[in-house]
């Protein structure tokens, strides 16, 4: 079936000024966005970038904006979206070129986390036990792909350049709630603050954008739970 | 050309690039320079696992992974190399718990681990849990960790640099060239050190597992420095491809259970593997499920089977599996909970690549002489861990373990050594006037169309069966769309972000590899592993039991040589699951 894609188009070289550009292109069944994205780059326009890789959903490069929501293109099937699709780069971000958008200052934040494992030298040349239900905290956490689809839809982000934000904060998450982890208050150091979890309006838009289903907001709710019950 | 200047320089960011990195970075300073966000790269698709015989589970021992590894290697493997691999896959295992790796855990607490195809006890004759795994999620989990772990090791991460050509002047190595996606820049990077972790090739395939970025890029260029390739013609076709576009469905879909089945409901693994079932090895379960279908028990005369999980229960599905699950459900819209889901074999891994010695050090010649400072790991290099035929769950093992040897090796090598040479002077005008080629030439060919001829070629004549005609086709093919390339124009001619220039330079390094691969099958005339000649029966020891070599001369041509095959204990024997 033939679909109309309308496709934020930004080269800088050649003016700056972005504008949209519509394509048509012969969509079989089971066609995702990204299907649709490479057969325009491959067959009608070479200069449209934007970035993929794995195609199955793991790899978390191609997250845009897609009929005005975030998500992975490699994943969304065209025949679920309606109308003349709307593609666009992931707002929240600067955009360098069409659909690819600046994720420095998305990466330097998760940095900042220090999202490693933060402990003493383990007693044990074999594994450190750990049960199954100590290791089942760090559920929901864990999985994130750093597609930066929530951070993206998160409003205090957008007004708020030193906002950690939600894909940090999670990864924050995964680490504080590892039983291995003993690293809580040096990373409070940074996350007890006006740009840490005190930034979050509890808006959820970050959980809508979550192409892995994982719940940005609830792990910022557990580390502030936490936070004040140590507090006490 | 902006200049960088570092102890080490790793190119590609998956386990084995990162693994070099953060163990290099306990002592020497290390870059690490890839064309992807590391977290995109494709070992965070490895789902199932990473073998090692801890023994939590069921009794095990490294002999019997080093059995295992052996017999699946179809005895083309140097078993040197296949018993550090084995032996070593117990600390590492433990290191990568202790630096945080978020595997599942047994009721006691230790890491959980799972039945996988080709790994037994007590030498073939018992079934064993050797895959550590998280969930089904264990690349990623891996991936994460240690690009986490080489953060905080002050690594330094050039991200979306696209390595197009490596400094090599009288056998020593002293970093590379590489494109600012960014800028449309070139950089060289100056290393004491460089490593190539550049990853598989499957790319080169219409039906595969592998990313967009699995392109191969690192093997053509030490292929144009006059390195050979070896082991070229082994391709592993893994033997649960989602159809119809083969993303992976993981092995351990059958390691927790799963079985395959026919159009007539018949579980004809039986046939082919009667005592190991889907938990054969690889290559033979890849080559059961072609059967069925070339001989019209696809479903519904379609060219696929099924994989069936619904007697698992969907509580066990949706612990063990949950990301099976997920794909499954939105790739092709069925509840594997409740359906079967439909799969045929995908192209998955290159078990050939760069010969390198147990150091990881590249070798010149592809036999003993290394060429200085230069490393490679991973799926790209060919140590070689797997021969003829890999088994699953020792892909991210051999990644983590080579990776960590070669890291330890470079920051040696650089303390050995000292800080890396100043003002060697390197011609780096050929690689600077082809991408000026690139950008000024006009010509009507498309690379798209020239990639998808390409994938369509490798797929009808280099697959699971392989016969000379097709070879032979497949080699004339593959010289006509190298000619075709020289009119390929380029639409844009911008430099920032010119992904389309990117992809031109990765078609280069396709067909580049994929003559190499086509012209080492063609000769290969005998089955062995997952390069299966229908024109031949069996494998044939006497005439081919060494590993083949290709070099690439200086007018283009590829010369084939050989080498032996390291045996240390176990003697080429029948192989029957």
């Amino acid at each position: 079936m033939e679909r109309q894609f309308k496709i934020f188009r930004f080269i800088p070289e050649r003016s700056d000024k972005p504008y949209y550009q519509t394509y048509s292109v012969e969509c079989p069944q089971s066609f995702t966005v990204l299907d649709a994205l490479n057969a325009i780059k491959w067959e009608q326009d070479g200069s449209l970038s934007f970035r993929r890789s794995c195609r199955h959903g793991i790899c978390g490069s191609c997250a845009m904006k897609i009929n005005g929501k975030n998500g992975l293109a490699c994943e969304i099937q065209v025949n679920t979206l309606k109308g003349v699709i709307k593609i666009e780069p992931m707002p929240g971000y600067t955009v360098l070129r069409d659909l690819i958008t600046d994720m420095d200052r998305f990466l330097a934040h998760m940095e900042a986390t220090k999202p490693w494992l933060i402990a003493g030298t383990p007693e044990t040349d074999k594994e450190q036990y750990q049960s199954p239900e100590d290791r089942k905290k760090i559920d929901g956490l864990w999985e994130c792909i750093l597609c930066g689809a929530c951070t993206s839809a998160c409003p205090s982000y957008w007004t708020d350049d030193d906002f950690l934000g939600p894909a940090a904060l999670l990864k924050a998450a995964r680490y504080c709630f590892d039983t291995r982890d003993t690293g809580f208050h040096e990373r409070m150091d940074l996350l007890d603050s006006r740009s840490g979890l005190w930034r979050c309006h509890t808006i959820f838009n970050c959980v809508e954008a979550c192409p892995k289903a994982l719940n940005p907001t609830e792990a910022i709710v557990r580390l502030r739970n936490r936070l004040a019950s140590e507090k006490i | 050309m902006e200049h960088h200047r570092h102890d080490v320089v790793v190119v590609g960011a998956g386990i084995a690039g990162l693994y070099a990195a953060m163990k290099a970075g306990e002592s020497a300073d290390v870059a690490v320079i890839s064309k992807i966000y590391p977290t995109r790269s494709h070992s965070g698709a490895a789902q199932g696992g990473c073998a090692a015989a801890l023994g939590n589970e069921t009794e095990d021992n490294w002999e019997y992974h080093f059995y295992d590894t052996v017999r699946g290697s179809d005895y083309l493997g140097d078993q040197d190399a296949q018993e550090l691999l084995v032996k070593e896959a117990i600390p590492v295992m433990y290191e990568m718990e202790h630096l945080g790796v978020p595997f599942s855990r047994t009721p006691e607490g230790k890491i959980a681990q799972r039945r996988f195809g080709g790994h037994f006890a007590k030498f073939g004759k018992a079934p064993v849990q050797r895959a550590c795994y998280a969930a089904d999620r264990s690349g990623h989990a891996q991936l994460h960790c240690l690009y986490e772990q080489s953060l905080k090791q002050g690594v330094r991460f050039y991200n979306e640099f696209l390595v197009v050509s490596l400094m090599i002047e009288d056998g020593e190595c002293h970093g590379v060239v590489a494109l600012e996606l960014k800028t449309g820049e070139l950089h060289a990077f100056w290393g004491r050190a460089t490593m190539l972790a550049t990853g598989g090739y499957a790319r080169a395939w219409k039906v595969t597992s592998n990313s967009h970025a699995n392109t191969g890029d690192g093997l053509s260029l030490v292929s144009s420095c006059g390195i050979p390739l070896e082991d070229m013609e082994f391709v592993q076709f893994h033997p649960t491809g989602l159809y119809p576009l083969g993303v992976l469905v993981s092995e351990a879909a059958r390691g927790e259970g799963g079985i395959l089945l026919n159009k007539d409901g018949d579980r004809f693994m039986k046939k082919y593997a009667e005592a190991k079932m889907e938990l054969a090895p690889r290559d033979v379960v890849s080559r059961a499920e072609t059967t069925e279908i070339l001989e019209g028990r696809g479903i519904d005369g379609n060219d696929y089977v099924h994989l069936d999980l619904t007697h698992l229960g969907a509580a066990k599905i949706l612990e063990r599996l949950p990301q099976v699950h997920e794909l499954v459900m939105k790739f092709a819209g069925v509840d594997c909970t409740k359906e079967p889901i439909p799969i045929r074999p995908t192209a998955h891994y290159s078990m050939g690549g760069i010969p390198v010695d147990l150091n990881t050090r590249v070798l010149m010649d592809g036999r003993k002489e290394p060429v200085v400072g230069l490393y490679a790991s991973g799926e790209c290099a060919c140590v070689s861990n797997h021969g003829a035929n890999r088994l699953g769950t020792n892909s991210t093992l051999e990644a983590a373990v080579c990776g960590r040897i070669g890291g330890m090796a470079m920051a040696d090598f650089v303390k050995e050594k000292g800080p890396v040479k100043v003002g060697v002077a390197i011609d780096t005008s050929d690689v600077e006037n082809e991408m000026a080629h690139y950008m000024d030439h006009e010509g009507r060919e498309k690379a798209g169309v020239i990639r998808q001829e390409l994938q369509e070629a490798m797929q009808e004549h280099c697959g699971v069966f392989r016969e000379k005609e097709g070879l032979a086709t497949l080699v004339e093919t593959i010289r006509a769309l190298q000619e075709r390339f020289e009119h390929v124009g380029l639409e844009d001619k911008t430099k920032a972000y010119n992904t389309e220039l990117c992809e031109l330079i990765e078609l280069k390094h396709m067909l580049d590899f994929s003559e190499v691969i086509a012209v080492s099958g063609l000769a290969r005339e005998e089955c062995r592993g997952a390069h299966w000649r229908t024109d031949f029966i069996g494998r044939n020891d006497e005439e081919w039991h060494k590993h083949t070599l290709a070099f690439k001369k200086p007018d283009g041509t590829i010369e084939l040589k050989y080498k032996p095959v390291v045996i240390t204990k176990y003697p080429p024997e029948a192989r029957k699951y």
